[in-house]
Parts: structure tokens; C-alpha cells; sequence
């Protein structure tokens, strides 16, 4: 007994040291240097060698800070549509004799971090880097996040020090839109990475420039790399020297923190270990909010839908019962119940206020009667259901709660006199059916597919789910959709050189979707992001992007 | 005793290529495409074709897993997919973070572990073996990953002594033995420890009571012997088997918990695997299963020849 009363009193005097360091040890002041900390959701830090990986979030973290493309989005506004700016190109036209061909004017007086200039050598060799195989720079890793989002362009070519003439494999007007996934790393410091690098041939050396490169990297973006822990942490410092000066950060220095679970941000944030988080975890905005932390959230270029099978035999090929599935979903009624607030119904891809919105005449909105009379008018009602099946996932990037929500549309629908059946498989393999369609094994007998979809660009956003030369394994028309009409709008917008011109092209486009009902329309996503009161200046656009330059941190 | 240590490490090569053939099939047999890490979904055929050959993923399986294994035995195990670095130096990284977290709930739960149980058994059936057995029974039946989210919300968000997240405040690469650093490590070694802890303080209990209630520890104290010389040889008689758990109990640690590194983005073993799995990154994948799957091969042998050494019976078994 008296072991335990010693061990006893050496705990509670362990105990009583340790709380009286751990309280001694607390922060105690600030230095002159602001520091704005920032938990991300990604479970690593984004690539940062010039073409994240991770999606959007990875462009947002690692490309827009450290880097710039010829293009640009602009991220000012929280209220206009996010549209395509100048970047490091100053101007852009097609040639008018070939419409492959394009002349882009580089901006003059822009520097990479390391101090070499920006030049046309630059853009021939960044896209090189993704497209010519024979490259040294070129980069079997950088590939697939790059090539697929401009996949028209083949090649590049200097016509003087800033000026560059890209070419594209057919006439393409989206070539400016898809530049902003473009981004410009720096030629001489990767040359002189690649000089002192080991490997055995030249393909091995030039893996070993990049993967230097990823840990020193050098773009022209308003923050230039600091520290890089792979995994852990990320330090940007702010970059006096940017060619935009309305755009040099506020802040000193920025550092990222990869947390994938959303409680443990959430928990970062309300200890004062972050500034900021991503994607806070829904149950706890309103501890967040009670505690004095900022929820900013804005409708964000992202549909969730659900995609429809439109070969033969399919129960959507009646546009009766894709209107009807369309009118029988109470939106409002998702976004303040299960999501709280954190969605924006949808009523088609776009939104009123984009340029790509057009007018439908079919007005997606809750109208339960509407619907049932719809519903009858194509042979259906209470007694006699119409069975349809969708694939799903119960997580996975940009699906929000997929499964709570496919059941509300479950029994939303129901309603109407559809009986669904979910078909609920893993995340990935969801992601790579997508590819295969409706006809594949795969589909296991699914009439419609639950992914959610980027709509930053019209290729990602309609063209390939609306052009039946799209269908599988081409692009992601899963649902074989075969309407001439699309075919001629895409076509049109595609030769449409002319900005206006091609967004009132593409804006028709839309609507004669949305006039289709060719998706179930659900939700967008908001973006929520929980911001620590000292935050100031924060502007959340209309964009999977933000601009971190105008942010200030208050004492 | 050399003999037994050579049969032992010759049972270990088997072991070693059967690991690795296992972790190689069963990342390979899973549905979905190996590059969703590079190639997104609307990504053409031809760039998927090109991407295939360039990451050797359009050979034979059994091609694909001979020159894994080649390399592997020469210790390359690739670069990673998704971030192009090596895998082996991401393994290690992880590996070393886990084993200074392991280290740390070891000691914790461990110690905890052997006093509760030498407690709970020498004073059984009163109430302190009670009271011992219930935290016991909590230890094992908590959930860890609650326990560390409890943990962050009391120390973490309330009172603000601990940090919640993290490997230190300049990450683990800078990590440093002072309390700076130390007090990244306390929640989530004390959360890590609790299960160890309740395993460690059962299988103790019953053997000291098992042990107490044997004849010579009668013939013992018959003898004269005092109570801390009784108390010495039921340690002595229960250490190989008290050895052989926390072995395990080490191995479970060392192979790094996925939801504590998780829930306390801990930069371990267990934090890169949800990465690589969510990624569907394959080399990393492969290369972190089949490093902890040896590293657990390695920690039995180790065990195996201890129990070995402090219990002659073994060894001629």
C-alpha cells in the first residue's frame, strides 16, 4: 500500500509540473512577421512543381500561389461570375487564315523567383514539358493533370521574345479558357536542377531536376516557396516583387497544413493552431460561428447531379420523366435540412448571372404537382412505379454527403412515383466507371450515375456530357447521350472566336440542356472555408479558386 | 541457442517474399484505375495509353511484380504516383514519426500496463484489482479515435495546454526533444497507449495470480523468502509471456494507427497509407505494407530469440 501512495503522490506531482508547463508554454507573443496558417483537406501538400495534383485544391494551394498561367481567372468579385482575364499573356487572337493557329502577346517585365525573365522560350518550354515527348523537361507526371484540360493543344512556337503562336489539332475557342491550367515554371532553374543532377540517362537526370525542382521551386506567382516538408508543411513567403502590385500579399508568409479529417481542422482552428480551414465540418459551424470564427461559403462551379442513361430501353429517354424527376426535388428543403446551409440549389449547370446560363424555357424549381402530372402523362403513378437505379459512393471529392443525400432524393421521388434503388460502390471505382458508361458490366444495371462534376471551363462543364462523340471510352458522356441539336451547338461554340460570340454560343448550349432535362439537377457546392475573426480582406469568389493576396491578419 | 536463432531467421524468408507477394496482389486486385492519382476521369485514351506504358502498369502482372521485387530487394521500391518522390524515403519518414510515437505510447502504456496488472494481480479480488480491472477494460474498449477527439476538445479546445494537430511547430522534419516539441506528441501518445495499456495489465493480472496461487511461490515463502524476493520470481516467471504481448502490442504500434494519425494529422505510417490508399497511389501503397509487414516480421524474431533468452524451455521446444 505504501508503493501505491508513493506512485500516487509521484503522479500527481508529474501531473501538477505538467500542466504548469504545458500553460507556461503556451504562445507568448507574436513577431513582426504575419503569418496566415491555413488547414487544408488534402491529405498531402499539393505537388508543387507546377501542375498540382489533388484537383482544384491543389491548383488553389500550390499553382495560383506559386505560379501564373498566360490566362487568368479573375477572383475579385464575390458576387460576378468568375471569367478569364489576361495573365501572362497580354492579348490573344486566332489567326484568321487557320483557325488552329494563335498569337499570344506575352506580358513584358515579368520575372521568375529565381530572376530569369518570363519569355516565349518560357511558354514553348512549359508546354513542352506536358506535350513533346522528346522534351528533357518533359514530365510523364505533370501529363495527365495538364493535357487533359487543354486537350486540343499540340504544340507551341516562338515567334519573337514575347510572343508565342500555340497550335491545336482542330479550331478550338476554349484554347484561352483552357490555358489557365497551364502553369509557368521556371526553364533556368530546372536547367541548372537537371546539370546537377544523378541519374543514369537522361530520363532518369530529368526526374531527379523535377523532383528538386518540387522542393525549390521557382514560378512568377505572388508567393515564392520557403520550407517544404513533404506530407506536413508548406511555407510561402509573399513575393515583393510580383508583376501585378495591386496582387503582392498582404500577408508575409503563408504555410499550409494537409489535415484530411475534418474534425481535427476544425479542432486546429478553434485552439488557434490554424487561421483558416477548409471545409469545416458541418456539424460544428455552429460552435464555429458561436465562438467568433467566420463561415465565407459562395456558390462554387460545381454540379451535383445525377447523369442519365439515355440508351435504348432507358426509363429517361422520356423527357416527361427527366422533367418531372427535375421538378419533384425540394432543394430548399436539402439545403436547410441536411446540408445547413452549405449547398446552393441548382437549377442547371449555371446559374443566373453566368455568361454560360442562357435562357431555358424549363424552369427547375419544386413543383410536386407538376411533377405527378408529368409523371401520369408518361403512364406512371401510385400503383404502377417506375424502377430506375443509380451508382453512387458513400464519400469521395466534391460528392458532399452522397449517400444522406441520394436517400433524400430517395424519398423525394418516391413522391412522384419513382421507386429507386441505390447502388453504392467505392469512390474510385465509381470514378473509373464513369469513364466506361452506362453499357458496361461495370454499370451493373444502373440507369443513372452519381458523380460530381467541375464546371470551371464548357469542355468540363458540357461538352463532354452533352456531344455524342464523347460517349465512352472517349469522354465522360456515360449516358451515350446522341442529340443532334447539342452536337451542332457544341460545334458552333467551339468555332466561335469571338469571346461574346462563343459565350452566347455556349450559353445556348446550356440552356437547350437544362430545356432537356439531360441531368438531374441537384446542388453546388459552396466551399465553405472557417476563417479565424484576426482574418480580414478575404474575398470568396464565385470559384473552386481564391486569391490570398488581399488578405491582411489583424494583431 | 545459435541454432535456434538461425532457424528462426531462415523461417523469416518464406515469410518475407510471401508478404510481399500478398501486399503486391492485393493492391492490384482492387477495383479502379491505378493512375486515378495522374489521369483524371476525362482524360483521353491515348494519354491513358501513354501514361500506362510510361509507369510500366500495361506489362503482365507477374512482370510488373518480378521487377518490383528485383528492385525492392535492392532497395528501390519506386517513386511514389502521385508525387513522383521515392517511396522508400517517404516510408522511412512516416516510419520514423510512428516509432517515436509508438516509442512514446509504449512507455505510457507499458508502464501503466505492468503496474496495473502486478497490482491487480497480487491484490486480486479486493478492491484495487477491481479498480485496476476496469480501467483495463476501458483501455481495451474505448475507441481510441474517440478517446483522441475527447482529448483534443478538453486540452486542445478548452483549456488550450496541448496542441491539437501536428508533428511540432515547424513540422516533423525539425523536430526536436524539448517540450516544444514534446507536447505534440502527448495526446496522441496517450490516446495510442490506452489499448496496449488494458492488454498489457489483463494478460498480467492473470498470470501473477496464476503464478501466486502455484506451489513454489508457497515453498517460497515456507522458505523465509520475503515478499519483495517472492514478488521477483513472479515477475521472473511471467515476463516471457508479459514479452511476447507487448512484442505484439509494439508491432500493432509500430505498424502505425491510421485513424490516430488521422484524427491528430500525425505524420506516421499510419497517416501515409490513408493517403496512399485514398490516392490510389500503388508503389506507395505496396511499399508501406510490405516495410511494416517486415518491420513486424523483424519485431517477432526479435521477441522470439528474448523469449528464447530468458526462458530455456523455449528455445528446447
Amino acid at each position: 500500500m505504501r508503493m501505491i501512495g508513493y506512485v500516487a503522490r509521484q503522479t500527481a506531482a508529474a501531473v501538477f509540473m505538467l500542466t504548469t508547463a504545458s500553460t507556461l508554454a503556451l504562445p507568448q507573443s507574436a513577431s513582426a512577421e504575419t503569418v496566415l496558417r491555413i488547414g487544408m483537406t488534402a491529405a498531402d501538400v499539393p505537388r508543387t512543381l507546377g501542375q498540382p495534383d489533388q484537383g482544384f485544391e491543389g491548383n488553389r494551394f500550390t499553382g495560383l500561389t506559386m505560379y501564373d498561367a498566360l490566362t487568368m481567372w479573375d477572383l475579385s468579385s464575390a458576387t460576378k461570375a468568375s471569367v478569364v482575364i489576361p495573365g501572362l499573356a497580354t492579348e490573344w487572337a486566332v489567326n484568321d487564315a487557320d483557325k488552329t493557329k494563335w498569337t499570344f502577346k506575352l506580358r513584358p517585365g515579368v520575372s521568375f523567383h529565381d530572376g530569369a525573365p518570363f519569355n516565349a522560350d518560357a511558354v514553348v518550354w512549359n508546354v513542352e514539358k506536358v506535350l513533346k515527348q522528346d522534351a528533357p523537361q518533359f514530365d510523364a507526371s505533370q501529363v495527365g493533370v495538364t493535357a487533359s484540360r487543354m486537350p486540343t493543344l499540340i504544340s507551341a512556337k516562338k515567334i519573337d521574345d514575347m510572343t508565342v503562336e500555340l497550335t491545336t489539332k482542330e479550331p478550338d475557342s476554349f484554347l484561352p479558357i483552357n490555358l489557365t491550367n497551364l502553369f509557368m515554371a521556371s526553364p533556368s532553374k530546372w536547367q541548372a536542377l537537371y546539370e546537377k543532377a544523378q541519374g543514369g540517362d537522361a530520363k532518369a537526370k530529368s526526374q531527379a531536376a523535377w523532383a528538386s525542382f518540387a522542393k525549390d521551386a521557382s514560378g512568377t506567382g505572388p508567393w515564392k516557396m520557403s520550407k517544404f516538408t513533404p506530407r506536413e508543411r508548406l511555407e510561402l513567403i509573399k513575393n515583393d516583387k510580383y508583376w501585378d502590385t495591386a496582387r503582392v500579399p498582404h500577408v508575409d508568409r503563408l504555410v499550409l497544413l494537409p489535415m484530411p479529417e475534418a474534425n481535427a481542422r476544425t479542432a486546429a482552428l478553434l485552439s488557434g493552431q490554424v487561421d483558416w480551414i477548409e471545409a469545416p465540418a458541418p456539424d460544428a459551424v455552429k460552435e464555429i460561428t458561436a465562438r467568433g470564427f467566420k463561415i465565407e461559403k459562395n456558390e462554387q462551379p460545381h454540379v451535383w447531379p445525377w447523369q442519365f442513361s439515355r440508351v435504348e430501353g432507358s426509363p429517361w429517354n422520356d423527357i416527361r420523366v427527366r422533367r418531372a424527376a427535375n421538378l419533384c426535388i425540394d432543394r430548399e428543403g436539402l439545403r436547410d435540412g441536411l446540408l445547413a446551409g452549405l449547398m446552393v440549389p441548382a437549377t442547371g449547370t449555371f446559374e443566373p448571372g453566368h455568361p454560360w446560363r442562357g435562357k431555358p424555357e424549363f424552369q427547375i424549381k419544386y413543383d410536386l404537382p407538376a411533377a405527378q402530372k408529368l409523371m401520369k402523362e408518361a403512364g406512371f403513378g401510385p400503383s404502377k412505379k417506375l424502377s430506375v437505379k443509380v451508382q453512387t459512393s458513400a464519400s469521395g471529392s466534391g460528392q458532399m454527403l452522397p449517400l444522406p443525400m441520394n436517400e433524400y432524393l430517395q424519398q423525394a421521388l418516391a413522391e412522384c412515383y419513382f421507386d429507386v434503388k441505390l447502388d453504392v460502390i467505392e469512390w474510385n471505382t465509381l470514378f473509373t466507371n464513369w469513364r466506361r458508361g452506362t453499357k458496361d458490366p461495370s454499370a451493373n444495371g444502373a440507369n443513372a450515375t452519381n458523380v460530381t462534376y467541375a464546371a470551371m471551363d464548357p469542355f468540363f462543364a458540357m461538352v463532354r456530357f452533352l456531344q455524342s462523340s464523347m460517349a465512352p471510352p472517349v469522354s465522360n458522356n456515360w449516358g451515350y447521350i446522341n442529340n443532334p441539336k447539342f452536337d451542332a451547338l457544341v460545334t458552333k461554340a467551339r468555332t466561335t472566336f469571338d469571346a461574346s460570340l462563343r459565350d452566347e454560343a455556349l450559353a445556348e448550349l446550356h440552356a437547350a440542356s437544362v430545356d432537356d432535362a439531360a441531368f438531374l439537377y441537384v446542388a453546388h457546392d459552396v466551399g465553405p472555408r472557417a476563417l479565424s475573426p484576426k482574418v480580414k480582406g478575404f474575398v470568396q469568389p464565385k470559384s473552386w479558386f481564391v486569391d490570398f493576396s488581399p488578405v491582411t491578419l489583424a494583431p | 541457442m545459435f541454432i535456434y536463432i538461425a532457424r528462426r531467421i531462415v523461417y523469416v524468408i518464406p515469410i518475407v517474399i510471401s508478404v510481399a507477394l500478398v501486399c503486391f496482389l492485393l493492391v492490384h486486385i482492387t477495383p479502379g484505375d491505378p493512375l486515378v492519382a495522374v489521369l483524371p476521369a476525362d482524360a483521353s485514351q491515348e494519354l491513358a495509353a501513354q501514361l500506362r506504358v510510361a509507369y510500366g502498369f500495361d506489362r503482365p502482372l507477374p512482370v510488373q511484380f518480378g521487377l518490383w521485387l528485383w528492385k525492392a530487394l535492392h532497395g528501390d521500391l519506386g517513386n511514389s504516383i502521385a508525387t513522383g518522390r521515392p517511396v522508400l524515403a517517404e516510408v522511412l519518414r512516416a516510419v520514423g514519426n510512428t516509432v517515436t510515437l509508438a516509442i512514446a505510447a509504449a512507455t505510457i502504456g507499458f508502464s501503466f500496463g505492468l503496474f496495473f496488472g502486478l497490482v491487480a494481480g497480487y491484490f486480486r479480488d479486493t478492491w484495487i484489482d477491481k479498480v485496476a480491472t476496469s480501467i483495463a477494460i476501458a483501455g481495451v474498449s474505448v475507441p481510441h479515435y474517440w478517446l483522441g477527439m475527447v482529448l483534443v476538445i478538453i486540452f486542445s479546445v478548452q483549456l488550450n495546454w496541448l496542441p491539437a494537430v501536428g508533428a511540432g511547430p515547424g513540422g516533423s522534419g525539425q523536430w526536436g526533444w524539448d517540450w516544444e516539441h514534446l507536447k505534440y506528441l502527448v495526446l496522441p501518445a496517450i490516446t495510442t497507449s490506452v489499448i496496449p495499456m488494458g492488454i498489457v495489465t489483463r494478460t498480467v493480472r492473470a498470470l501473477t495470480g496464476d503464478i501466486l496461487s502455484q506451489d513454489f511461490v508457497e515453498a517460497l515463502r515456507a522458505k523465509g523468502l520475503r515478499e519483495t524476493g517472492v514478488f521477483r520470481h513472479v515477475i521472473k516467471n511471467a515476463a516471457p509471456t508479459a514479452l511476447a504481448v507487448m512484442g505484439l502490442q509494439l508491432g500493432y504500434m509500430l505498424g502505425g494507427s491510421i485513424l490516430i494519425e488521422t484524427v491528430f494529422s500525425w505524420p506516421g505510417s499510419g497517416l501515409l497509407l490513408n493517403s496512399a490508399i485514398f490516392q490510389r497511389d500503388l508503389p506507395l501503397l505496396q511499399g508501406t505494407i510490405l516495410v511494416l509487414a517486415l518491420f513486424f516480421v523483424f519485431l517477432n524474431l526479435v521477441v522470439d530469440i528474448a523469449q528464447a533468452a530468458i526462458d530455456p524451455r523455449i528455445k528446447r521446444s
